[in-house]
């Protein structure tokens, strides 16, 4: 953790080497500056969403040790841009957590897409009936790899209240695509979305498949 | 108008022997005889589903009434019959009114009204859709919401489906 202090020493050294160099892109060089210290060193204790990787402090700079895979995953993490499907009363709670009361931005959920080519992440937000489940899936097929599913609330988790007595409810959303993370509730609170975005976001730094993960837990 | 009055208003009008066009009825006119439910957010009156297009017709084109509103038209399935439930709204007079009419089980029919109000056109094909009432009269009655394959009326009380359903 004393590597933290030291790595602003070459802060005022880099800085003008920089703008010297390329006198026209001042702006974009004094923001490297202001970035260099979120990339903090990262140890088994260090908090989730920091930068992967160790900063060994040299004269003149530093250099940073980490992994290309662990660095994707960071990255990946961090900008999970959702696609807009909600298909009955969840995704009001969705769109509270995306509104500026709980605003999903703060944890890099901003960009909501309206195209499945765009997104990363699908949250099944409500009851998926035998008719929309071809949409559904039409939906997952056409995002770009990596993608992530989240289903939100019990009607996506398992047909929820529609479980019994219905003609038209697919009981549960993995009968029809694979989901990394389930959330309980009808319809669960906007923390509990945010709780299931955090929990995704941690899944995708760990880097473990589906699979992995599910013989790690066995 | 209040609830009473609408009430007689609906009675002269259903008065046997009656049209619409015919002259108003003296006001010491009886008591209504008919089958008014109490209790209810509205005035609701139960008729005789063969009487319904009249009605219907009268209920809109009589000015002092005027339902040019049909903001609600379902059907409800009480296992020895059915009952259709229309929820009428005059936008001149603000007032609301509420007709039933029961339907035989295993051969429920009544008029279509949707050349009186035009939006019962979709609720009728939707009714037919899951309770498969024969509104007699519609323009376009098939299926709504379900392929045009279907088979059976999802929901109607005795609707099985061994593969989709899950019996509590």
């Amino acid at each position: 953790m004393d590597v933290k202090p030291t790595i602003q020493q070459p802060d005022p050294q880099s800085s003008p080497a920089m703008s010297s160099t390329s006198p026209g892109t001042t702006a974009a060089a004094s923001t490297v500056p202001a970035s260099t210290p979120a990339i903090s060193p990262a140890s088994p204790s260090s908090p989730a969403g920091t930068f992967p990787g160790q900063v060994h402090p040299t004269p003149g700079g530093g250099i940073v040790i980490s992994s290309i895979d662990e660095v994707i995953n960071w990255a990946r993490s961090n900008s999970l841009w959702p696609l807009v499907f909600g298909t009955s009363c969840c995704a009001i709670e969705m769109m509270s957590t995306a509104g500026p009361k709980y605003d999903w931005s703060r944890f890099g959920f901003e960009v909501a897409r309206a195209t499945p080519r765009q997104a990363d992440v699908i949250i099944i937000a409500g009851t998926i009936v035998n008719k929309m489940a071809p949409v559904l899936k039409r939906l997952y097929d056409q995002m770009a790899d990596p993608k992530y599913v989240i289903a939100m609330g019990a009607c996506a988790t398992s047909g929820g209240p529609f479980f019994y007595n219905t003609y038209s409810v697919v009981k549960g959303a993995d009968h029809v695509i694979p989901v990394d993370v389930y959330i309980a509730g009808c319809p669960p609170r906007p923390e509990a979305l945010l709780h299931a975005l955090i929990t995704l976001q941690e899944k995708i730094r760990s880097g473990a498949t589906r699979e992995q993960i599910k013989t790690n837990a066995e | 108008m209040s609830p009473e009055e609408l009430k007689n208003k609906v009675a002269n009008l259903l008065a046997p022997g009656q049209t619409g066009d015919a002259a108003p009825v003296p006001a010491d006119a009886a008591p209504s005889p008919l089958p008014w439910e109490e209790g209810a957010q509205w005035p609701a009156l139960m008729i005789d589903p063969t009487q319904w297009l009249t009605v219907a017709r009268q209920l809109r084109s009589t000015p002092s009434l005027a339902f040019d509103f049909l903001f609600c038209l379902t059907c409800i399935d009480w296992k020895t019959h059915f009952t259709m439930v229309y929820h009428l709204r005059s936008t001149t007079h603000h007032h609301t009114l509420v007709i039933k009419a029961k339907l035989d089980r295993a051969d429920p029919v009544i008029a279509s009204v949707t050349p009186i109000w035009h939006t019962a056109e979709f609720h009728e094909r939707e009714v037919y859709d899951l309770f498969g009432v024969q509104f007699e009269g519609h323009p376009d009655l098939r299926r709504l919401f379900l392929t045009d394959e279907w088979i059976g009326y999802p929901l109607r009380k005795d609707y099985e489906d061994p593969v989709n359903m899950i019996k509590l």
